[in-house]
């Protein structure tokens, strides 16, 4: 009764809330309750039935699963902290630079992410052509190369990972440039009086009090490298050898080229229960840090 | 930092910082360079060893073949409208849950939250399949109502839209209300007048969000006519274009001219809006 009467008090809340409700339980909720009920069905346009752990099963004995699994760890591992520790460089650098200098610079690294995935995507396979590509042009300038970039299944995952990167710097830039900006000025100057040098200052005043900013970049990149798929789709299709299989684009060929609507509902699975042990380790890596 | 006070090495460090971040800089920037000179590229140079750094021989041809063989501003109109219709529709809707979030109190009003709250942390692929046969059992495959409505509620809209109306001051609202306002009426003349700032900064996130959805453009339309400019530019560079970089590159170029005039027109909401992103860490 109590309750009831609380709940009628408050109705108009609840119309505020409606209508991105309704669009997110439609919309959002119910297809992701629905994709775990499909992990368990062999599912076709028209009908679905029963096949218990099948689907999971077929992933557990599938090579490329396993490929694509390991390959969408190796990217997270490898990009992220690559990202961050690239963008905190830049950043720290640009920093003390007069303004001017300090926009091109925030620019410079920014412009990737507004260009489109696919322009991007596109240039890149241009740049890295083994044959007639500016990059192997380059390094042959230098004596070195020429480099298949994309010719082998452990060199096309490397230089997808660093393709990415330099897609997704320029958000963490940004935000530690603005980060820098918020740490009070006699922090330094008084551990400048105690003899700290640049690189002590850096330790133990920019580090630490960057910390909010650092776990919310780790976080965002995370969810951002498990979504890579654009550059996968033009770059590679995957291969060679499915050299750069991932989880989802496995679960985009599972569905859309093979119609398997089943099996790629438990990639879909597979991939919830990946992203949360990753933000699941963040937060408890994380939350000791605090503990200084 | 007071330069006088560093050491030497600290000097040559920080100017070592500096190389590296220019080359830094270079490698950003080059593949968009490489692609507007590309563009403007006859097929035999695009191909040539040693490239020109600068196309020797301009032509515009490859933006007419574009343009006059291919249905593009039919794509990028497609593209427009689809992120139009879609920001205007977080709009509304976060605007309205993230005041009821922020400033009002209701049972199960943590649950609801946290509920969406949680879906944010998750890769939009997950719902990749059942949405996409969700949408195809509704008939909207091929149609403008697939690529819009799955993105009308945007999670992170309403999260930062309850950061924001938390910081309006409740004794406004309840001055207001003493007034004999309704509702609706306190939240039109009052609230969104001062959300303003934070309803520019989600749009333009929103705009950027459902622009880029590229995975799910690319399985809920197949009909050319359909197409969004993303996909129908990857599709002509798959394509005819494969063979005739020229022609991928002015694609490529004419995909990134919006965002690029997007990013032009509203870049102090961008930088901005990243930040309020990041104030709750």
């Amino acid at each position: 009764m109590q309750l009831m009467k609380r709940i009628l008090e408050a109705r108009s809340a609840y119309f505020f809330i409606l209508p991105a409700y309704f669009f997110f339980v439609v919309f959002t909720l119910l297809p992701l309750l629905q994709g775990l009920q499909f992990s368990f069905y062999d599912v076709k346009l028209t009908s679905r039935t029963w096949v218990g752990l099948d689907n999971f099963i077929g992933l557990y004995q599938d090579p490329v699963f396993w490929k694509a699994l390991t390959n969408t760890v190796v990217l997270v591992v490898g990009i992220v902290p690559a990202a961050m520790a690239i963008s905190l460089f830049i950043a720290v650098i640009v920093y003390p630079l007069g303004r001017g200098l300090q926009t091109f610079f925030r620019m410079a690294f920014y412009m990737p992410i507004v260009a489109s995935g696919v322009a991007l995507s596109l240039v890149w396979l241009w740049i890295l052509n083994p044959t007639y590509g500016l990059l192997n042009y380059v390094l042959g300038l230098l004596g070195a190369g020429p480099v298949a970039w994309l010719g082998t299944p452990n060199m096309a995952l490397l230089t997808v990972d660093m393709v990415v990167i330099t897609m997704i710097v320029g958000q963490p830039v940004i935000l530690y440039i603005a980060a820098l900006g918020g740490i009070p000025r006699d922090l330094y100057e008084s551990a400048m009086i105690d003899g700290a040098g640049a690189w002590r200052q850096f330790r133990s005043i920019t580090l630490p009090l960057l910390k909010p900013t650092t776990l919310f970049v780790l976080v965002t990149q995370t969810i951002g490298v498990f979504q890579v798929f654009v550059v996968i789709h033009l770059m590679t299709g995957g291969g060679p050898a499915h050299g750069t299989q991932t989880i989802v684009y496995r679960m985009y060929q599972t569905g859309f080229d093979f119609f398997n609507f089943g099996t790629a509902s438990a990639l879909g699975v597979v991939l919830i229960l990946l992203v949360s042990v990753v933000a699941w380790a963040q937060f408890k890596w994380l939350g000791q840090e605090t503990e200084y | 930092m007071d330069n006088l006070q560093r050491t030497p090495a600290e000097r040559i460090a920080g100017g070592l910082g500096l190389l590296i971040v220019c080359l830094l800089a270079a490698v950003q920037l080059m593949p968009l360079y490489w692609m507007l000179t590309g563009s403007l590229k006859v097929l035999t140079d695009t191909i040539e060893i040693p490239p020109d750094w600068f196309p020797t021989t301009i032509t515009w041809d490859n933006y007419k073949q574009l343009l006059l063989d291919n249905p593009t501003l039919r794509w990028l109109w497609n593209s427009l409208f689809m992120a139009l219709a879609a920001t205007l529709g977080t709009l509304v809707t976060s605007s309205l849950a993230g005041y009821a979030f922020g400033k009002k109190s209701f049972p199960g009003k943590n649950l609801l939250f946290w509920t969406m709250l949680i879906t944010m942390m998750l890769p939009n692929q997950v719902m990749l399949i059942p949405l996409y046969l969700l949408i195809a059992k509704l008939g909207w495959v091929n149609t403008y109502a697939g690529l819009i409505m799955p993105f009308i509620a945007y999670p992170f809209g309403v999260f930062l839209m309850k950061q924001f109306m938390q910081s309006i001051p409740s004794e406004l609202l309840d001055a207001a209300k003493m007034d004999g306002a309704g509702e609706l009426r306190i939240f039109s003349s009052i609230v969104v007048p001062i959300a303003l700032p934070a309803i520019g900064s989600i749009g333009i996130f929103a705009f950027v969000a459902v622009w880029n959805e590229y995975l799910w453009q690319l399985v809920v339309i197949d009909r050319d006519i359909m197409l969004t400019l993303p996909v129908a530019i990857a599709k002509l560079a798959k394509g005819v274009a494969s063979l005739n970089l020229g022609l991928a590159m002015a694609g490529a170029t004419v995909a990134f001219i919006p965002m690029l005039i997007f990013f032009l027109a509203f870049q102090r909401f961008f930088i901005k809006g990243v930040m309020v992103g990041s104030l709750k860490g």
